[in-house]
């Protein structure tokens, strides 16, 4: 009975709030990326958006080459905003907020910001569209920011800093 | 060029992006603290988020091309998303670890983390737009400087 249970607890370990809710949630981002690549023939990912947009405000020739696709971006988010928005409806009973300090998501946007530009695509673009095609450029920057970012959360956890 | 789109195009668009929003809420992603778990190994769940969607794109980015000749709403064809290795690919990415190991969050979770009431993530879509603005600022710079120099010889 208990070698039988051992492996259940290890489960239970690794996943203290069960696997269904990211499995599926998971299976819904790529049915959304899916659903525009197959009318459209794009890979949608998530941070051209910041650079398309801005193309609004600056003419700086890095944010105007993507002039022609900012207006769908756009539309593409503001889909994800109220996708969101209709599951917080639906399940969450009204709004939820993070308990995360400002300075951690101010200045950890601005690395977010710069790294996924430079390094050609984020957690959707290289994550999830990228290894779909099972691109080698796109699994090496999988690996790097996967890694990178377990030694940042555990060094500044380990620096006493939370949440 | 964005009057030849079909009309369907745009409502594409927001459907694709209606489902991928909702899956991310409901994969607790637009969440940085269950983030921050994961990279923490306190909870491994995050894993199937990523492989369960490029699992599903996996197959259609495979079949797509094989069994359908082009995109009906653009005319184009199906393609795999590849794009080319350089130094690149890896300085922005550790770039970009640093920042989600701090925040927790990346781009479409935080527009997401947005949908879910979580006004407080404008901090990180501030930072996002920042210092993508910044990387463009600086790259535009180098390649004029570049290019200026390349004209000299």
């Amino acid at each position: 009975m208990v070698i039988e249970a051992l492996p259940l607890q290890a489960t239970a370990e690794l996943f203290p709030n069960g696997i269904s809710r990211y499995a599926v949630g998971g299976l819904l981002v790529g049915l959304g990326t899916v659903v525009i690549y197959l009318g459209t023939g794009i890979s949608a990912g998530a941070s051209t958006f910041l650079e398309s947009t801005l193309s609004y405000v600056s003419d700086r020739s890095r944010f105007q080459q993507y002039v022609s696709s900012r207006d769908w971006r756009v539309v593409f988010t503001l889909g994800i905003i109220l996708g969101a928005a209709v599951y917080a409806a639906v399940y969450q009973g009204g709004a939820w907020t993070t308990d995360v300090q400002p300075w951690r998501l101010l200045l950890g946007g601005v690395f977010v910001g710069i790294g996924t530009r430079v390094g050609k695509g984020c957690t959707s673009g290289h994550g999830v569209c990228g290894v779909g095609s099972a691109s080698k450029t796109s699994i090496a920057g999988v690996l790097t920011f996967l890694a990178v970012a377990i030694i940042t959360a555990q060094l500044v956890s380990a620096l006493g800093v939370s949440p | 060029m964005s009057d030849d789109r079909h009309p369907a195009f745009m409502p594409l668009i927001l459907v694709g992006g209606l489902i991928f929003g909702f899956g991310l809420a409901y994969s607790h992603m637009a969440r940085p603290e269950v983030v921050l778990d994961f990279l923490q190994f306190e909870d491994f769940g995050l894993v199937f988020v990523m492989f369960g969607g490029a699992a599903v794109t996996g197959v259609v980015f495979v079949l797509a091309p094989r069994l359908l000749g082009r995109a009906p709403l653009t005319g184009d064809t199906f393609e795999r998303r590849l794009k080319s290795f350089d130094r690149n690919v890896l300085v922005g990415g550790a770039i970009f670890g640093v920042g989600w190991g701090l925040s927790g969050i990346c781009p479409g979770a935080a527009y997401a983390s947005l949908g879910i009431g979580n006004v407080t993530i404008l901090w990180a879509l501030a930072g996002m737009f920042l210092g993508a603005y910044l990387q463009g600022y600086w790259r535009t710079r180098s390649e004029t400087r570049d290019t200026a120099v390349t004209g000299a010889d």
